[in-house]
This record gives C-alpha cells, structure tokens and sequence, in this order.
C-alpha cells in the first residue's frame, strides 16, 4: 500500500499581536499526513494544537499571522491562498470537527439543512442527493431513523448525537483530510468511547487522512499511527505511535506517559504521575527549551537549546539535549529489578 | 405552536380588559362629562339634567360595565364635542396613523438593521463609528425638533416636501423620517450587539469550516439568530409609533387618531378618549403578541421542546 501523501507542513508559525508584545503560540511545527492515516497531535491546553489545525484550515482569528516554510494540500501549495480559494476546500476535501458539539450546530436550522448545505456548497446543486447523502451517513454515524431526524432542530438531540451530526457533516463531501479538534472532550466518558470507535472505524472506511487532537493519550493509544506532542507552540517528540509510547524521549513525554494507566506496564497500587507546573507565557522572544522550568533533568545548558532535533530512525524524533544513550541508560537501570 | 398562541390570546385579551378599566375609570375622575357637555353657559339645571340624560349619575362600575358592553359590540359612543358616532371618527382616521407608523418602523428597520451588521463586522472601524455617531444623534435629538428642522429646511427653504396635510404620498415622507429615526437607535444598536456575539459563536465557525461563502454565513447563519430580539424590539417600538405618533401628526397636521386623541383630550371628550387609548393598547398587545408569535417561528428554540 503506497502511502500518499495528503497534508505536508513545514515550520509553520503562528503569531497573534496582543497588548503586552506578539504572541507565539505556534512556533514552528512541521508533520504530514497520509491517505489512511491518522496523526495524533496531544498537548496540554494552551500547547496551541488547536491552533494549528486552525491554521491548517485558514480560520485564524484575523488578527492572527500565518506563516510557514510549506504547506501542501493534496499536491497544492495553499500557503497564499485567498480566502475564497480556501473556503472551496474547507467542508469539501478538508473538513473539521470541533469540540463543543452543543454550540457547534445552528440553533436556527434543522440537521437536514445543515447537513444539505454544505453539499449543495460544494458537490451539487441537488437537493434530492443531498437528501440522500444525509441519510446515508446519518445511518452510518449510527443516528437511529435518520431520514425523520433531518427535520430536527440541533436542541432536540443529545450532546453525542449532536456530534454524530457534526461527524456526518463533515463527511457530506467526501473528504480527503478531516481535522478533529478534541471531538470527546465535551462529552460522558461512555459516549467518548463510541464517538471514537466510530470516527476510526469511518476513517478506515473512507481511507481518509485524519488528525486527531487531544490531550487525551488513551485516545491516543487506541487510534493513532502517528504521534506529535506539542509542548509550548513546538513539537518535542515525534514518531510511530507504538514507538514513542514504548521508547518515549523526551522529559515532557514521559511525564505525560506517567499521567495515564497503561494496561501490561503500570503495576497495581502504583501511583500515576503528574506534570508539575503550568505552560510558559509565550509573548515575546522565547529563547531554549520552554520546558526546562518543570523538568527533573534540566540544566544551564537547556536556556540556549537550539531547535534541531535528534533523530532516532523510524521517524522518531525528540528535541532535548539528552542523548538516547542516557535515556535509554536510565530506562533500563529503573527497570532493572 | 397552536396551545401557545391560544394562551398568549388569551392573556391578550384579559390586559385589554385591565386597561379599559384603567382607562375609564381615571379619565371619569380627572373631568366631568357633564360639565363638557352642558358647555360654560349651562345652569346647574341642566347639568343635573345631562347628568340624569348620560346615565352620569350611575355609579362608575355600572358606567363601566355599561360601556364595555356596547364597546364589545363594537359601539363606542358619540363624541361629546362633535356629536359623531365614536367609532366613525376613529375609523376614519386609523388608517392615516398605521401607514404612518408602519412607515416609520420599516424606516427605521431599513436604516437599523444594515448600519447595525456593517458595524459589527467591523467594531471600533471608521464604519462602526459612524453608526454609533448617527445612533447618538437621533437619541439625543427630540424629535418635535428633529421634525420642525425638517420642515424648515425641506419644506421651507428647499420646498422640496409638503409641510402638512394627508392626501398625497409626499405628506408621509418627513413624518416617517422623524418618526422613524427615533426607533432607530436602540433598534441600531440591538443588531450590532447581537451580531458581535453571533459572529463570535462556534456555529458560525462551523458554517465557516463548511466553506460556505460570506453572504452565507453572514446573512444565513448570523443575521437569523442576531435579529431575533431586534424583532422583539422593533414590535414594541411600532407601538410607540403608533401611539408616539401624537406629537408627529400634531405638528405634521397629518389626521390620524394620534392627532384625533390631542384633540379630544383638549376638549376633555371622553368617549373619543377613551375609545382611542383603547385601540392604542390593543396595538400594543397584538404586537407583542405577534413579536411572540414571530420569534418562536424565527427561533425553534422557543416552540419546540
């Protein structure tokens, strides 16, 4: 199976102008993703994951300034894309998936409508198809009696079935990339659990390119092919998704891992671990590691850290100054009975 | 839907009951019919004598009850003053006084509603500033003053408009402007907050995210949820165009029934009074009542359960 490539970004940057200097939220994250493929970018609140993949999307808030070395969609470069070039991908080859699924549908409108729109938009001028394109996906979002659901209005459905509902309309046109931006978070831990079978197993279906944020590592574990973790606007591990939760590198990964039970490893009674501290501003210059105020190995020499990462093969990457030797070297005198 | 509108039918009516009473029984205390109609020159006789004659010597709820039951039968007396059936006199002239109003409000919408979404897709731009600097003006501005600047300036100086009078189309134009701009303000206003928090909320993100073109966004999935209080509003400010339209008609000459009640209050001629702050309540709660009806079919939210 020939991986193609969808999505490729390159240093992309985003800076937002605030009153006390420029923000740096995202300071220079590359990844890509593949046809059947899904990219997991996990991060705490405020790592500006969110951001990204509104960058990707071109909906920044206007104040917001987008740059990036390259960012090439389906073979296209959208980088200087106007708004109006962007608007004709998004809901149709790219589409999103948003986290509050109770705000995110127009109180205004029924399902039906909302649903029809998007693929009147951007594949045909059909009513009748856009009918049907709605119910079959409804159904296949696993939203019961879905041709007498089109009539609803969003206020009638509960919050799953309203993401069901964003599911399914981001699905109207066929898209080659869907963006999920924490698509469990707002919802019961049971309903979590079948939104994000579904949205695999659909991806699987439709061998579409995802990605998938979250803060949430189990999610991870389940879904991904992929791993970034973003800490502080850059990415400080990347690989296969086996690979890094196996081998994770970097401190901040690490301390992530020790945050969540995982089946086979962590033992009965043993205590889950904590990231202490809190994420750094992130206005003005920044300069070295931005996580060396919360981590056990720091050193002087981690204030003029340069950015280049260390290159593991496979794919996997971190950026600190630790080498594998002593990682790996600790790893294994932990380990040692 | 139907149980909804049945109820606040009902509720309409019980306030129109409410006012009538109000109504009567206050203007009966504030002058005596007797004296209006027996004029400067009648002896004690013969105001003993139309006292006797009206039924004025009566206790007031047995009036009351007595006028209700004509007026539900749709007749509401004769004028004191003109000796014309009531219902005629005002009949006559309601219609000068809607198209008015209805102009005036639809003015005012036009103006509010396009002013209001420019400046929310821009706050704080030169556009923004420019309609709250209009917004401003026609608060501050009284609009008895507002409409004899007008006059001045349109019908005098320029002689471009008709001063006063109904007959023609011309005689609405500077009414409606005067009357109109009044509501403009709040109505303005309304739709630019609305629409500043409308753009900021997740499902136009979303509609954005769906590709859909600006026009789209901005006029289906914003303006339909930004202007549903504006509607609420605007209902409300309708009836005070039609009843703020004394002053208007007043100083315009223009004869509606807002004219007709300055008139018959002069003249303390009660039945006309009375009738007239009657039909003024009933536009009130039937545009309320309709705002209510509007909105719930605006905005399913308040309908459906």
């Amino acid at each position: 199976m020939a991986s193609q490539t969808i999505l490729e970004v390159e240093n992309l940057r985003v800076d937002i102008p605030v009153a006390a200097g420029m923000l740096h939220p995202v300071r220079g994250i590359g990844f890509s993703v593949s046809r059947g493929e899904t990219l997991c970018i996990v991060g705490e609140s405020g790592c500006g994951k969110s951001l990204t993949s509104l960058a990707v999307m071109g909906l920044l808030p206007k104040t917001a300034r987008r740059t990036a070395d390259r960012m090439d969609f389906l073979g296209r470069d959208i980088r200087d894309f106007r708004e109006r070039e962007m608007a004709r991908l998004r809901g149709g080859s790219m589409s999103m998936i948003f986290q509050e699924p109770m705000t995110s549908l127009n109180p205004s409108y029924t399902i039906g409508n909302q649903l029809a729109e998007v693929y009147l938009r951007h594949v045909e001028q059909n009513r009748a198809a856009a009918r049907d394109r709605a119910v079959f996906l409804l159904e296949k979002v696993g939203i019961s009696s879905a041709a007498s659901r089109l009539g609803q209005y969003p206020q009638q459905l509960s919050g799953g079935q309203r993401q069901r509902v964003m599911i399914a309309m981001a699905l109207m046109c066929g898209p080659e990339l869907i963006i999920a931006d924490e698509p469990t978070t707002a919802l019961d831990v049971t309903i979590q659990a079948q939104i994000l079978r579904l949205l695999a197993e659909l991806q699987r279906e439709f061998r579409m390119g995802m990605i998938l944020i979250t803060h949430d590592l189990g999610i991870v574990a389940r879904v991904a092919d992929k791993v970034q973790v973003m800490y502080a606007g850059k990415t400080v591990e990347e690989g296969p998704c086996e690979t890094v939760f196996d081998a994770p590198m970097h401190p901040y990964t690490q301390g992530l891992l020790r945050c969540i039970p995982i089946p086979g490893r962590t033992r009965r009674g043993e205590r889950l671990g904590s990231v202490p501290g809190i994420v750094p501003n992130l206005v003005g210059d920044l300069a070295g590691c931005m996580f060396r105020n919360r981590c056990d190995h720091a050193g002087d020499a981690c204030a003029g850290m340069p950015d280049e990462p260390t290159r593991m093969g496979d794919g996997h990457a971190y950026t600190c100054l630790r080498t594998p030797e002593e990682v790996l070297g600790e790893r294994q005198a932990a380990e040692a009975p | 839907m139907p149980a909804y509108t049945l109820k606040r039918t009902f509720v309409a009516f019980l306030i129109l009951i409410v006012v009538s009473g109000l109504t009567f029984s206050l203007s009966h205390l504030s002058a005596d019919p007797a004296l209006t109609i027996g004029g400067e020159q009648a002896s004690e006789e013969d105001i003993q004598a139309i006292r006797k004659l009206y039924g004025f010597d009566r206790p007031i709820h047995v009036q009351y009850l007595d006028w209700l039951g004509r007026a539900l039968s749709g007749d509401f007396g004769e004028s004191y003053h003109y000796k014309q059936r009531v219902f005629d006199m005002v009949s006559e002239r309601i219609g000068r006084t809607m198209l008015l109003g209805t102009l005036a409000i639809l003015f005012a919408l036009a103006v509010s509603i396009p002013l209001g979404t420019l400046a929310a897709m821009r706050p704080n731009s030169i556009v923004d500033r420019i309609a709250l600097f209009i917004a401003v003006l026609g608060q501050a501005l009284p609009t008895f003053w507002f409409a004899l600047m007008m006059i001045i300036v349109f019908g005098v100086w320029w002689r471009w408009l008709p001063i006063s009078g109904h007959t023609q189309w011309a005689n609405y134009v500077m009414p409606t402007i005067a009357l109109g701009y009044y509501a403009t303000p709040a109505l303005m206003r309304l739709t630019r907050a609305g629409m500043i928090e409308v753009l900021g909320s997740d499902y136009i993100r979303t509609a954005r995210a769906k590709g859909l073109s600006p026009a789209s966004v901005l006029f289906k999935h914003a303006l339909r949820n930004a202007i549903i209080p504006v509607v609420a509003l605007a209902a409300v400010w309708f009836g005070f165009m039609l009843g703020g339209s004394i002053v208007i008609e007043t100083i315009f000459n223009l004869k509606g029934i807002g004219w007709l009640s300055y008139d018959a209050l002069l003249r303390s001629d009660l039945p006309v009074v009375q009738a007239i702050v009657l039909v003024f309540a009933s536009f009130y709660v039937v545009l309320t009542l309709l705002a209510d009806l509007l909105n719930a079919y605006l905005d399913p939210r308040i309908s459906v359960r």
